[in-house]
């Protein structure tokens, strides 16, 4: 008989695996108007309302501990050249009943409270709004123009319009004579991004700050214009109150806000964004990191893989990861086309031979079902110890199958625990090996190279790496180096060598 | 009776699967009907075989392009243009497919395939599908012995070696494709086409060595390849030829000659395959040269 303590334990092993959603985040990760994830002295950083922030050192666990001078709400967080330029608001908001706000920009070269380089400087203001005006000057949030190198920044909340100013790169300093710009309205929290010739203003609708009652939800608006006009998909223009979802209410999240873009580079993208209620956690307002994907032009808020039984195909040949053993035929087959008697043709002797003679038309019977081959009927076919692998028709054999799931307390990336990938039902685990090769062990044992970290792209897509390579500190990824053979190399955004997809066995 | 032509067989072929099981009932059909006195009586060829020859005759003249053997690739065009097989009755050939190795070496085409090799007459291995391919079938069947010092020998063009009854020679080719067409090197030499295994060399020059390359294999159907004597790529099961659809793990090629190695089992179907050797980032590797040397003479 299992003891309470060990059932419990138990039961916290398995919890993880059985969630139908990813959670957000690990640790502590609490927060409201989350800033634009910076990495900085070897660690993630993220800043909210009241002062206070988040640190990571991996992107997936999160803890209290980050510092900001100056109080206020939802500051933003940019990084150009050796500076971190922050910016934030004081007053307004219609906390206090007020819309008159100011909004600051200061700047460090470390975000590390520990770091000797951790020290604001030069706080200045760049915009405000009295009070009075259709204009609530909070929520900022920059944008480094990647075409003119030029430095935007948007603001404003529901209380009228969103507006974007103009500031000086190298002092983070409104620029001299500079005119605000209304693009929008009635939105809280946007953020400006770029891509492909076109500028996107995101921004947040619905209610704030109602725990599981609030109705945030992500919309977005694009322009070829970095001053608008920002349209969304229906062409209804953002000042006029349009807006494309992006993001809301999913499983136990209720309320995104404060979108901002993560980029890893490699074409991962993500999002950061908090969750006015994680019914998990209380109602309490947390972090989350998600895949951010593309679809037609506009940016689609994904969500963060959690595992199960899969198909793992490639991209480059449609084919499926596979253990490299012989392929076990299932009882049947060479009846002729279609199976026995397919077609309407005629009776097919036993083995595909010679016509049998004609008969009577037998009886209707009830076509029996097929089995599908077990793990079972094959396992004792497969060797003992390590096996290749290599990439091959899918017929959703057991050695196609793959159950991946997450494993608990071995870290993590931006969003994501590493998982474990198993052939399923067995212990059997997919792992590097050295020479940045690929092999499967027969038993999974959480050593660094039986580890995957598995990043969706911008297609949909995954890139699947290893959290470490015996003897190697490169970095690489699942690859197809042939149409029907497997490695790890460099990952190519390019191509899709490195691309693969789940699918449902 | 006259036999179903095998251009028929061919086309139809081409126009819907290599897949074993279909591919066996074709060859099935047609020895059946092309063999009359083995069986097939003339009712059973009445209700059968005239209807599915007209069906068949109906395609090919829908579509003339179908109207040609799969395997049959010109000079010039490799792999695009197409051309009729020789009629049986004419004096079979292995060209327009290959020519004999020169004595100069050769570089590999400009996509990296190697086209110089010394291919060894097909021993006969009946099968009458491809399904039974699996790795243990094709490695037990090419561990068997078949000829002295069939894992080390470089032989020269002309040698003989015993199979069993077989006495079979080899052949210093210049495939004028990407692809080295063993179904046509078979035919032309009036040899068994198909249930075969063919065994194929060549000696590739390095000008330095070369670390971190991949060899990259397609064949129809199983093979296994060696460099160097190691065992460097497998393809197993009933396969299609796709280039580098199977490569080895990053080897290295010594500076000077390298000696690759392959054995090719088919049972029916227009057995081929295609090598190159590729780099890190999937490019094949050019400045390579095929020097047969004595063995090409």
């Amino acid at each position: 008989m299992k003891s309470p303590t060990l059932t419990a334990a138990i039961l916290a092993a398995l919890l993880p695996a059985l969630r139908a959603q990813a959670p957000a985040l690990n640790g502590e990760p609490f927060i409201h108007d989350p800033s634009t994830i910076a990495f900085s002295d070897g660690k993630y950083f993220t800043f909210g309302t009241g002062g206070g922030g988040l640190i990571s050192e991996d992107g997936w666990t999160w803890h209290g501990g980050a510092q900001r001078p100056g109080g206020g709400v939802a500051p933003d967080v940019i990084k150009i050249g050796d500076r971190y330029y922050m910016a934030y608001a004081r007053g307004g908001g219609g906390m206090s009943g007020g819309h008159a706000s100011n909004v600051y920009v200061m700047w460090t070269k470390s975000l590390d409270p520990q770091s000797p380089d951790f020290k604001f400087n030069d706080e200045t203001v760049v915009a405000s709004s009295d009070g009075i005006e259709d204009c609530d000057a909070i929520d900022p949030s920059f944008l480094l123009d990647p075409t003119t190198n030029r430095l935007w920044l948007s603001y404003g909340t529901y209380f009228g319009y969103i507006r974007i100013v103009e500031l000086d790169p190298k002092t983070g300093k409104r620029v001299a004579g500079n005119q605000a710009v209304n693009v929008a309205i009635d939105m809280e929290a946007t953020d400006l991004i770029y891509r492909d010739g076109w500028y996107y203003l995101l921004g947040t609708h619905g209610t704030c700050c109602d725990n599981v009652n609030s109705t945030y939800n992500i919309r977005v608006g694009r322009s070829r214009n970095v001053l608008g006009p920002y349209v969304d998909n229906m062409g209804v223009d953002l000042i006029k109150g349009g807006g494309k979802l992006v993001a809301g209410a999913s499983g136990r999240f209720v309320g995104l806000g404060h979108f901002g873009k993560l980029d890893l580079g490699d074409g991962v993208e993500k999002f950061s964004i908090h969750y006015e209620s994680d019914m998990d956690r209380g109602g309490r307002s947390v972090l989350d990191i998600r895949p951010l994907l593309w679809k037609d032009g506009w940016p689609v808020g994904g969500d963060n893989f959690w595992g199960g039984t899969f198909e793992i195909q490639s991209e480059r040949s449609g084919f499926a990861l596979e253990l490299a053993v012989d392929f076990v035929r299932m009882p049947g087959g060479r009846g002729g086309f279609g199976g026995r008697g397919g077609r309407g043709g005629p009776p097919v002797a036993p083995g595909g031979g010679q016509p049998a003679a004609p008969a009577a038309p037998p009886a209707p019977a009830p076509l029996p079902l097929i089995q599908a081959q077990t793990l079972y009927d094959v396992l004792h076919t497969w060797p003992a110890g390590n096996i290749d692998l290599r990439i091959g028709d899918y017929m959703m054999r057991p050695h196609q199958k793959w159950t991946i799931s997450p494993v608990t307390n071995a870290g993590g990336y931006p969003g994501s625990p590493y998982f474990k990938v198993l052939i399923a039902d067995t212990d059997r685990a997919l792992a590097a090996a050295e020479g940045n090769e690929l092999m499967t062990v027969p038993h999974f044992t959480g050593a660094p190279e039986q580890l995957w970290r598995i990043d969706q792209l911008t297609d949909g897509t995954y890139r699947i790496m290893p959290k470490a390579v015996p003897n190697s500190s490169e970095p690489v990824a699942l690859t197809a180096a042939g149409a029907s053979t497997p490695t790890l190399a460099r990952f190519d955004p390019k191509s899709d060598k490195a691309r693969w997809t789940f699918k449902r066995p | 009776m006259p036999a179903l032509p095998p251009e028929i067989s061919l086309t139809f072929r081409s126009r819907t699967s290599y897949g074993g099981p279909f591919r066996e009932r074709l060859l099935i059909l047609h020895t059946k009907i092309g063999n009359p006195a083995k069986g097939v009586t003339m009712n059973t060829f009445r209700r059968f075989a005239i209807p599915i020859i007209g069906v068949l005759a109906v395609v090919a003249f829908q579509d003339s392009s179908l109207a040609q053997p799969a395997g049959a690739t010109p000079p010039g065009a490799p792999g695009r243009a197409t051309q009729a097989a020789p009629p049986d009755n004419k004096p079979r050939t292995i060209a327009p497919y290959f020519t004999p190795a020169a004595s100069s070496p050769k570089a590999p085409d400009k996509e990296g395939f190697i086209q110089r090799w010394l291919l060894l007459e097909p021993i006969n291995k009946p099968n009458r599908t491809n399904t039974v391919f699996t790795g243990t079938y094709v490695r037990n069947t090419f561990n068997t012995e078949f000829f002295p010092n069939q894992f080390t020998v470089v032989p020269r063009d002309g040698d003989k070696v015993k199979v069993g009854d077989q006495e079979l020679a080899w052949h210093a080719l210049d495939s004028t494709g990407f692809n080295v067409k063993l179904f046509r090197f078979a035919y032309g030499l009036n040899k068994t086409i198909y249930g075969v295994i063919f065994w194929a060399v060549t000696v590739v020059d390095s000008p330095r060595e070369m670390e971190n390359v991949r060899l990259a294999a397609g064949s129809n159907s199983a093979s296994i390849w060696w460099v160097n004597g190691k065992e460097a790529v497998d393809l197993f099961d009933d396969r299609r030829m796709v280039m580098d659809d199977v490569v080895s793990k990053r080897l290295t090629l010594h500076k000077g000659p390298n000696i690759i190695r392959g054995a090719v089992i088919n049972g029916p179907g227009l057995s081929d395959f295609c090598l190159r050797f590729i780099d890190e980032n999937g490019a094949p590797v050019k400045d390579l040269t095929v020097n047969l040397g004595s063995a090409g003479k």
